[in-house]
């Protein structure tokens, strides 16, 4: 497992990262916690010139709470959210996602930006970060701009970030008091990536449900809002049998992936099983 | 007076594995060495048109590339294999050559195509990537039933349909036809026994020498048994003096039968090194471990057992095809035949057996021995037949099994057991490890929880196997008879230092198992000396006069036996000396804790003295030689026979199809035990292998035989928490037949687990009336698509 020969830098600032982008171009790949790109560069399927190394960047390791949003700095790990009290106050699933990701080697070297950027299918992040309403925060050369979460994911291993930019922090609103979450994943047992994970965030009140965000991610390209699950849900009553009805058709409007560890029809059964899960989990 | 047989001693080797201070193959360096890449084939089968290799060899740093053609022209050997099995008809099996590079086409995908050395690893593997090959891609396959079907592309030209031989053994054919068609019951089953990948943690590794001013070779290799590669580098592949040729296994991360075998790439770098007179190494990758480190099982049978109205099986017919892959490997022809169809007779009263079996070559990586060789595929078969037949004859699984065990026998009183396969047990109490399993799991609350659960909509299961296996191979001149083309006895010196230490010499090697810790407590037992003066020294030619090495859970049947037998030539002189010593007659003498007493006196003389006094012998009794150093071979007078029960208890979710294993109870009898921890340890890990068998390894390979899960992303190893806490107990039967009454303990786990968990999970499922056999592993999905269609 050796890589291609590559150069490293390691780069003092954001800023620093982003002209260090700018002079090597697409020869240039910044690494984060390194989880993905090291072992793709070690089965020579990456081959990048240079990494640009910013995983010492401390402007990019925090997390706080600003303004009735939680701010998550790209490069804080998966452990540090599932040691965050502010992260688990605001969403439950925040920590409880972080902890289903790989195992402690993993979370405590794979970052969060390091996972939605890189976007693969099977990630645990993009589905928490849509049914979060998270915003990326993406800074370039023509410096920052902010897009959801929602219109992030674009595809396979495909995001709304461009080659200059680099993702620096998500934002989340914190939502209204009373607003349960959850993320329930159906383990590829090789990898421990999702096969299906749906998180899905929701309150009740009087008996009805007043919010609700449903993101599922495995099943597709990239992770999706479930739209379907949310409309039929919003207003009702949190009843076993409303929402049995609600995630029926889950994913019947977006190409299913499939390999030998679960077909399609497999996983979309699945994406309706874990959104049931998901959603009596924070309704009873 | 024992101290430390049967205590739980702390491992003595931990100390430098658990503080990363082993001594791998990969670690050593030595002084101007270079590194090797071996390039591989991308394609199950395929022919070379051409390679150029013009500008890998141009690199800087590129010292030389090797073709297949290179080595051909060389006129060096192939791998050799070590058990020749005879066609039905007398003719010998078909052994197509296997040569160290290929020249003329690649028959799986990782046969190896060039080699290139170069002054570091990044720039061979870089170098690797810049040789120009170009293939002629053909069809492949890698089914074992159908390649031997009409028109499926042949692997080796001259080995027809695929078909390395065919072979049967037990009770004429004719008399188990009867049995069958006479009988009350028959229970059919077809299945597959899938081809497992061993996944050592320590990947494949080798580095040879040729030293030009000595004339001397040294090969250091992750091998379970050096001596064994030296004879067979010798004398089949590159015909070197076997005098001017060390082996080196030092510190070996772990093996399960995949490094016994000798590869390629052992002898390549001796070769490679022969031309270019530095030390050459080459080490594994992860992704080259998963293609070409040799695969296991992979058999596909139907198997009928017949019952009487009782319950009592009067026979069992068997047709199965074994893939041995691309090419013969070690030991390949001995797995699915004589370790495989021998055990067929089980725990069981069996009257008539016979089985027909095919070995098929196949477009896919060379399978041999995986931890259990034969004997899991063997108790998998009648396991899972007696948990069908139970419930097709609406009995208890248990029962059925307690019904058709064969009575207790101690071997000693009364003869062992002779089966219709060829083997006699040696000793045995079948009942009373089923016995305490149940007792253990709790039975009969069990089927009510169960029963509870059902109306509850919770899939609860429980399955069993009780199962036996044949082990501390094996008495040289029976499998001599069978084929084998090597004696299988051990070899253990014991050297007696003048200060009274003393150093042990084995022939087993130990990548694992502790015998560094296990060995030294039967020594200084024996010798009434502490532990710390007992050093167990392996795995080295130059150190260790001969051996057979580990495997088949053989290494304290065999290689203790024959270090007691050193021991004991020990003792014998040390009473000579004593005896003159002490101014006695030999035979007035006792030895117990380290010292030679007078019987009926306190006149005695402890052990160090008499050593001292071997190498002064000034004082010494007349003709006798100074020294205590005695060497001793052990050839086993029989196989040993280790058995168990094994229990698992499952809950399978109806939504998804997983199965939570929550319980798993082992109850072995695998003789007198020597350091329970190591035993432990030994059977923990087999229940993890064997578990991981049956819910979630797996060797997947695509129509053109492409390894398409070669990589820990996609092929599923057994994890902690994917187990539950083992329940674990013994019952002791010794063995009759060798000095320390030991059976062997490493495969147990292994061979008895696979059908209790897919017992289980069946059981769990009976609410469905699944007829199907499921194929392992048990994934999810399998189990959900059973339940649902």
């Amino acid at each position: 497992m050796i890589p291609n020969k590559v150069d490293y830098v390691r780069a003092d600032s954001v800023d620093d990262a982003l002209s260090l982008m700018a002079q090597h171009g697409m020869d240039a790949k910044l690494l984060a916690g390194g989880h993905s790109l090291i072992p793709a560069m070690k089965l020579r399927l990456n081959a990048p010139g240079i990494l640009i190394d910013i995983r010492k960047l401390s402007e990019l390791r925090y997390i706080k709470n600003d303004g009735g949003r939680l701010i998550i700095g790209a490069g804080s790990t998966h452990h540090d959210i599932v040691t965050s009290e502010l992260a688990g106050q605001a969403y439950h699933m925040l920590p409880e996602a972080a902890d289903l990701i790989g195992d402690p080697q993993v979370r405590n070297m794979g970052t969060l930006g390091g996972s939605l950027a890189h976007a693969d299918p099977a990630a645990d992040w993009p589905g928490v970060m849509i049914a979060a309403h998270a915003h990326i925060h993406l800074k370039g050369p023509d410096g920052e701009r902010t897009v959801a979460a929602d219109d992030f994911f674009t595809g396979f291993y495909s995001t709304a970030l461009q080659d200059n930019e680099i993702l620096t922090a998500v934002s989340i609103p914190i939502p209204a008091a009373g607003t349960r979450s959850t993320y329930q994943k159906f383990m590829q047992p090789a990898s421990r990536f999702a096969i299906v994970g749906v998180a899905a965030a929701a309150s009740v009140k009087d008996g009805k449900i007043e919010h609700i965000s449903v993101a599922v991610n495995g099943l597709a390209d990239a992770a999706f809002r479930a739209t379907n699950i949310e409309e039929a849900l919003l207003g009702q009553a949190p009843t076993a049998a409303n929402i049995e009805e609600a995630v029926k058709g889950t994913g019947s409007d977006v190409m299913v992936m499939a390999d030998h560890f679960a077909s399609e029809e497999y996983r979309l059964h699945l994406a309706q099983v874990y959104a049931k899960r998901a959603l009596l989990a924070i309704t009873q | 007076m024992t101290n430390y047989i049967g205590k739980a001693v702390k491992r003595v080797e931990d100390k430098r594995f658990l503080t990363g201070k082993g001594r791998y193959t990969d670690d050593i360096v030595l002084p101007g060495m270079l590194h090797a890449y071996i390039v591989r084939s991308p394609y199950a089968h395929a022919k070379i048109i051409s390679i150029d290799t013009s500008a890998a060899e141009a690199m800087e740093g590129v010292v030389k590339v090797y073709t297949g053609k290179d080595i051909a022209d060389s006129g060096v050997g192939g791998v050799p294999c070590g058990w020749q099995i005879n066609f039905k008809n007398g003719d010998p099996m078909k052994e197509p050559p296997h040569p160290l590079l290929v020249a003329d086409k690649a028959r799986y995908m990782g046969d190896g195509v060039a080699v290139v050395i170069a002054d570091t690893r990044e720039i061979a593997r870089d170098a690797g990537d810049a040789i120009e090959i170009e293939w002629e891609e053909l069809p492949a396959v890698a089914h074992a039933k159908k390649a031997t079907e009409a028109g499926q592309p042949l692997v080796h030209d001259d080995a027809p349909n695929n078909l390395c031989f065919d072979w049967e053994l037990g009770n004429p054919k004719e008399e188990v036809d009867k049995a069958l068609s006479h009988a009350h019951h028959v229970t059919t089953l077809e299945f597959t026994n899938q081809r497992v990948i061993p996944n050592a943690m320590e990947p494949r590794s080798a580095i040879g020498h040729f030293d030009e001013s000595t004339d001397k070779y040294t090969l250091y290799t992750t091998s379970q048994n050096p001596h064994l590669t030296r004879l067979l580098l010798c004398a089949f592949v590159l015909g070197i003096p076997e005098h001017r040729v060390r082996v080196v296994a030092p510190d070996v991360g772990g093996g399960f039968g995949s490094k016994i075998f000798h590869y390629a790439e052992e002898a390549l770098m001796i070769w490679c090194s022969q031309r270019l007179k530095v030390p050459i190494k080459w080490t594994s990758d992860r992704s080259e471990a998963f293609m070409t480190d040799a695969h296991g099982r992979d058999h596909v049978t139907k198997a009928e057992m017949g019952f009487d109205k009782e319950g009592h099986i009067v026979g069992l017919r068997i047709n199965t095809h074994a893939n041995l892959g691309a090419y013969l490997s070690t030991f390949a022809p001995a797995v699915p035949t004589w370790l495989h169809g021998t055990l067929l007779q089980g725990l069981y009263t069996t009257p008539k057996i016979h089985i027909d079996l095919c070995g098929v070559f196949t477009h896919t990586t060379p399978v041999d021995a995986y931890r259990g060789a034969g004997r899991p595929e063997a108790t998998y078969l009648l396991e899972r037949m007696m948990d069908v037949a139970a419930l097709e004859m609406e009995m208890d699984p248990a029962e059925l099994r307690v019904k058709n065990f064969i009575p207790p026998f101690d071997g000693v009183n009364e003869p062992g057991y002779q089966t219709q396969v060829a083997l006699q047990y040696d000793s045995g109490d079948y009942h009373a490890v089923l016995k305490r399993a149940l007792e253990m799991v709790g039975y009969d609350d069990f089927r009510k929880e169960q029963a509870e659960a059902r109306k509850q909509g919770k899939l609860l299961g429980i399955g069993f196997s009780t199962y036996i296996e044949a082990c501390g191979i094996a008495p040289s001149a029976v499998v001599g008879a069978l084929g084998a083309r090597a004696g299988l006895y051990e070899v253990g010196q014991v050297r007696v230092q003048p200060t009274g230490k003393v150093s042990v010499y084995t022939g087993a090697h130990s990548h694992g198992q502790g015998h560094e810790t296990t060995f030294a407590q039967v020594v200084a037992d024996r010798l009434g000396i502490p532990l710390d003066d007992v050093e167990i020294v392996h795995g080295d030619s130059e150190s260790v006069a001969f051996g057979m090495g580990t495997y088949g859970s053989r290494s304290l049947a065999v290689g203790g036996s024959a270090i007691v037998k050193s021991l004991d030539k020990i003792i014998d002189k040390g009473a000579k000396i004593a005896a003159h010593k002490l101014e006695a007659a030999e035979e007035d003498l006792e030895f117990a804790d380290g010292k030679w007493t007078v019987k009926g006196t306190d006149k005695s003389i402890a052990f160090g003295d008499i050593a001292l006094t071997a190498y002064v012998p000034h004082d010494y009794p007349e003709g006798l030689e100074p020294g205590m150093d005695f060497s001793s071979f052990y050839d086993p007078a029989n196989f040993t026979y280790p058995y168990g029960a094994h229990i698992a208890v499952v809950e399978v979710d109806q939504d998804t199809g997983q199965t939570k294993l929550k319980r798993f109870i082992a109850v072995d009898d695998v003789g007198n035990v020597i350091n329970p921890m190591i035993v432990d340890g030994q059977i923990h890990g087999g229940l993890a292998q064997g578990i991981g068998q049956a819910l979630f390894e797996g060797a997947m390979y695509d129509e053109n035989g492409q390894l398409i899960n070669g990589s820990y992303m996609d092929y599923t190893m057994p994890r902690a928490d994917d187990l539950p806490s083992f329940e674990i107990d013994r019952t002791v039967t010794p063995c009759p037949h060798n000095p320390l009454g030991v059976k062997g303990a490493g495969e147990a786990g292994c061979i008895g687990s696979t059908p209790a968990v897919v017992n289980a999970v069946m059981d769990a499922l009976r609410p469905f009336g699944i007829k199907k056999d499921l194929e392992m592993p048990l994934t999810p999905e399998r189990v959900w698509r059973a339940m649902h269609s």
